[in-house]
């Protein structure tokens, strides 16, 4: 009897919780449009790809052999060649505008070098302002004029050689969206448990209406609880919802267990809904933990889980800090069992990683919130 | 225009889509008067209050206040007008003479005038020790008549309250009615929502309200007799009965 | 005159006395400038290497050791099974597979023909790509070995040859955060301007201070300048900390004019301040301003070209970072900082951002109303 009794209760602190968010159009809007934002940025306009860069042509030499690799250059999808420029010194100034990203230079006499001494030269010169780009415009200009230069010596088949076969696992048409929508499920799992829970209970403090509740005689432990249950539940609707766009929109398969992904996923909430309760247990105003939530757990999440930046190449502090940000365990299980396909057996260890943060971090809530509350 | 008049409504109303919160009141406000606006929550006393003060702008109907009129006027309204809201309205993360300091200054008054006269405020609430402190850490009532002090600062025409004594203990009351009381004798008229019943016996002249009309505006002892009441209490539980309006 | 001077005197004190807003300001760049650059690191290297290798001969050996010899891999280990190899790449102890056929040596020698596999793990298609380029790469100049060993090429090599020579301008030693740290500085400064403004704004709704400035005399451009001018100055003060920063922990000094980059500084402030005052005036508590401002920011600082390049956006997209101060300001500062472009290379992005400034400015001067 006592126990239907108080359960009627818990169910009422739901619905009013439920109510608060209903009724803040805005903010739900929010709420379940972020993600849907998320995954279309993600998956279509943020590619780490390098594509139709804007390069110019510096040609010297005028001759066949520089119009058809030109040509080729052109056609490449690499390159968008954005002018054609007539002097050294205008490299630099369509540098300083922005106009172009690399410049390839031909010397004079390039096509009568080649067909003469069967050897000549080129320049290639990169923007190198961003490393990332020069390096890799770089690369992909010498693989067109090496390419170039194998077929104009096709004739003669050389002796002794060595063929590479290259093949693409998980990924074939080196999608960016692969890479990036596990991140984005850390990412808005975060945002929506952690920053709107502890904003919630915090919000409910400045007001006063927290009190209220404390002398209502519900236990007090339950409150917390009947504040994280819709969140919970509008994680899991945001979970489906980019599931469905990655596979729908994105053709990004889920190609192990969705029970497991799942489970995960929820093991995942869990975690950051612990976190957002210990914040709301430590602060009193809406804008301290907007603060704590931003650098403690937003910021960590994009830089550190391996999602954005690669985490082998971060000094060795940064790497061993990683290790305590919990989306970084949860990328690992999403990349695992949703693009690799593998089971359980592979991603038990960083389950068990996640589920004692999830174990700490309620601890740690539920004694603050005792040590307040006493 | 009767120059005695500082307040003139006439027809005005206010609707809210198809909600209409003030129904077509009229009312005159003469100079030096403590005038009481009385009514349930949701009858629309703050909608009034703030149609007159420039805050909203009526659907319908006339009103002047000070000789200006509210729809094209309602700038040159606020030179000559107080207000001090239900919701707190002093910053609290500044101090008391600052908070002083920046109203005044908004208002246009000289440095000359805003020191003199903070020192003489402050002595008169006896605030003197706490200039220096930072709003938030002063009494709820010490706030209010600091907050009350502050809207008559420059020295307005009329000063509008808006519950001004919403959750203050009865000493309190008695001390900020004196404050008004000293105001209306300097030549302030006053125009004040409250929902205190004994609050209404002080002023001059009573409008109640209910469901977004005026139904009763007199002198509170004329009031007694019309509705053969023994205290305010009556008048208006009597009035308040036929309201359809919730909140 | 008078009356900004003593909204502007009330605004300084508030801001001045508010730590959470302090800590934004000062604690915030310096911590941010200080981790994230070492964070943000595209450059692929340490790629992890799995051989399997069924020929065990010298020429196997060889070219694992050559490849090993690269800066580019680490050999993570040496099987003899597929299996085990593509089972390293699942834990992610690999992120790529060559695998040596049986009778490798013995096929190049005889047929003069041979094929090794690989495998990438390409779920970072960028990773897979550079570090599939960089192994043929190394197979290629193996190959040439092997191939100057058993044959003596003539006077005049019959393969043709097209030398190439690259050079990096503007950042020669390729460092990484000389490109980031600029950018990084950007998305500062802005969350200066349009978060802390609006939420200064909203916070003044929902205590209800705002109703008493708006019964007083206060003309509705005094109230609005009272509120931009602090935080344009805060932008500007962010600004100079974090150019600091950048000189003394990275050694970043701009090629440019420190001119350019406050006086374009100067006026993206307004129109970031102007969004501000926008976000402001469209929402009624501190929560939704925080949480559109937080979408907005999102938006702006994954399509502003901080992290990737905009030419590889699709069209939809790039016509978004169109719109996006954001793109504008990270591509001046690296254009001043790193390339030394003076105000007549960013004349155009001045005149947008001017436009900004005007249209966000002249909208939310036209929904602020004092009465409703």
């Amino acid at each position: 009897m006592a126990n239907s009794y108080n359960m009627k209760q818990f169910i009422a602190f739901i619905k009013k919780e439920f109510h608060h968010i209903f009724r803040d159009t805005r903010t739900l809007f929010i709420l379940l449009g972020m993600p849907i934002m998320e995954i279309i940025i993600f998956g279509f306009a943020l590619t780490n790809e390098v594509k139709n860069s804007k390069i110019a042509i510096l040609d010297n030499s005028r001759d066949a052999a520089t119009a058809s690799l030109i040509a080729e250059i052109g056609s490449s999808r690499y390159f968008n060649i954005e002018k054609d420029i007539y002097s050294y010194n205008d490299i630099e100034s369509s540098f300083r505008e922005g106009k172009i990203k690399l410049a390839v230079v031909f010397p004079q006499h390039f096509g009568e070098d080649l067909r003469h001494f069967n050897k000549a030269q080129v320049q290639l010169v990169a923007d190198a302002s961003d490393p990332n780009v020069a390096n890799t415009l770089t690369n992909y200009a010498s693989a067109i004029i090496v390419d170039y230069q194998k077929r104009i010596t096709q004739d003669h088949q050389l002796p002794y050689t060595i063929n590479t076969e290259m093949r693409m696992l998980y990924n074939p048409q080196l999608k960016g969206a692969y890479n990036f929508v596990p991140g984005v499920m850390a990412m808005v799992l975060m945002l929506v448990c952690t920053l709107m829970t502890a904003i919630t209970v915090v919000r409910e403090k400045e007001m006063g209406t927290m009190e209220v509740m404390l002398v209502s005689p519900v236990k007090p432990l339950r409150i917390i609880i009947a504040k994280a249950v819709p969140y919970l539940l509008l994680s899991i609707v945001n979970i489906a919802s980019i599931l469905l766009l990655s596979v729908f929109v994105l053709d990004v398969p889920i190609n192990g267990s969705l029970l497991l992904l799942s489970f995960e996923s929820v093991l995942f909430t869990l975690t950051c809904l612990a976190f957002g309760l210990l914040i709301s247990a430590s602060t009193d105003s809406q804008q301290t933990a907007m603060f704590i939530s931003l650098t403690g757990m937003f910021l960590p999440t994009i830089m550190l889980s391996g999602f954005m930046f690669p985490i082998e190449n971060m000094p060795l502090l940064l790497q061993i800090i990683s290790n305590i940000v919990p989306a970084k365990w949860y990328y690992l299980i999403v990349k695992d069992v949703m693009i690799k396909g593998v089971g359980f057996e592979s991603v038990w260890q960083e389950t068990l990683v996640l589920a004692g943060m999830m174990l700490l971090l309620l601890m740690l809530a539920l004694k603050k919130f005792k040590i307040r509350l006493a | 225009m009767n120059n005695d008049k500082v307040i003139t409504a006439d027809q005005l109303t206010k609707r809210f889509g198809d909600f209409t919160a003030v129904d077509a009141i009229s009312f005159d406000v003469h100079k030096g008067e403590i005038f009481g606006f009385l009514g349930a929550n949701g009858a629309g006393k703050t909608t009034a209050m703030r149609m007159l003060s420039g805050l909203s702008l009526p659907t319908s109907g006339k009103a002047t206040v000070a000789g200006f009129d509210v729809y094209r006027q309602n700038e040159k309204i606020k030179q000559n007008i107080g207000y001090m809201s239900q919701k707190f309205s002093l910053y609290e993360d500044l101090t008391v003479k600052e908070n002083i300091r920046f109203y005044a200054g908004i208002y246009g008054k000289s440095d000359k005038f805003i020191k003199e006269k903070t020192v003489f405020i402050l002595k008169h609430l006896h605030l003197e020790s706490e200039t220096n402190k930072l709003v938030r850490s002063l009494p709820l009532g010490w706030k209010q008549k600091l907050a009350f002090s502050v809207a008559i600062f420059h020295e307005p025409q009329i000063v509008f309250l808006d519950e001004p004594t919403g959750g203050v203990d009865p000493v309190t009351r008695r001390e900020f009615w004196n404050m008004i009381y000293e105001a209306a004798e300097s030549g302030i008229t006053v125009f004040v929502t409250t929902h205190y019943m004994d609050e209404a016996e002080y002023c001059s002249r009573i409008s109640i309200m209910v469901d977004g009309r005026i139904d009763a505006l007199d002198t509170p002892q004329q009031l007694k007799k019309t509705f053969n009441a023994a205290s305010m209490d009556e008048v208006f539980l009597k009035l308040a009965r036929k309201a359809t309006r919730g909140e | 005159m008078r009356t900004l001077r003593f909204l502007l005197q009330k605004e300084f004190r508030q801001i001045f006395r508010e730590p959470s807003i302090l800590r934004v300001i000062f604690v915030m760049p310096i911590i941010q400038l200080l981790v994230l650059p070492w964070a943000a690191d595209y450059e692929v290297k340490d790629i992890k290497l799995s051989v399997v290798d069924h020929d065990h001969s010298d020429y196997s050996r060889q070219l694992v050791s050559k490849i090993t010899a690269s800066a580019y891999f680490q050999l993570q280990d040496y099987t003899g099974s597929y299996q085990t190899a593509l089972h390293e790449v699942e834990k992610d102890k690999a992120d790529l597979i060559l695998e040596i056929p049986a009778s490798f040596e013995k096929q190049l020698i005889k047929e003069d023909k041979a094929t090794l596999f690989m495998a990438v793990n390409a779920i970072n298609g960028v990773k897979a790509n550079l570090g599939g380029a960089y192994l043929r790469n190394i197979v290629q100049d193996y190959n040439s070995q092997v191939r100057t060993e058993w044959i003596q090429f003539p006077r005049f090599s019959p393969e043709t040859n097209i030398e190439i020579t690259s050079s990096n301008w503007f950042n020669p030693l390729m460092n990484y955060k000389y490109f980031m740290v600029p950018g990084i500085l950007v998305i500062l400064v802005t969350m200066v301007g349009s978060f802390l403004a609006a939420l200064n704004i909203v916070k003044e709704k929902e205590i209800g201070t705002i109703e008493q400035i708006n019964v007083t005399p206060v003309k509705k451009y005094q109230f609005i300048l009272g509120k931009l001018i602090p935080f344009w100055v805060l932008g500007l003060i962010v600004l100079s900390i974090g150019m600091l920063i950048a000189r003394v922990a990275y050694g970043i000094v701009p090629a440019g004019s420190l001119f350019a980059i406050y006086v374009f500084a100067a006026i993206y402030l307004l129109a970031v301040l102007g969004l501000g005052l926008l976000v402001s005036t469209f929402t009624g508590t501190q929560q939704q301003a925080m949480l559109i401002s937080f979408f907005m920011m999102m938006v702006f600082i994954l399509l502003g070209g901080l992290y990737t390049s905009i030419d590889s956006m699709p069209q939809w997209a790039q016509l978004i970072t169109k719109i996006n101060p954001v793109s504008y300001f990270i591509d001046v500062m690296r254009m001043v900082v790193l390339k030394g472009s003076s105000l007549g290379d960013i004349r155009n992005h001045l005149l947008i951002m001017f436009g900004f400034a005007v249209f966000f400015n002249g909208w939310a001067v036209i929904s602020y109303h004092k009465r409703n």
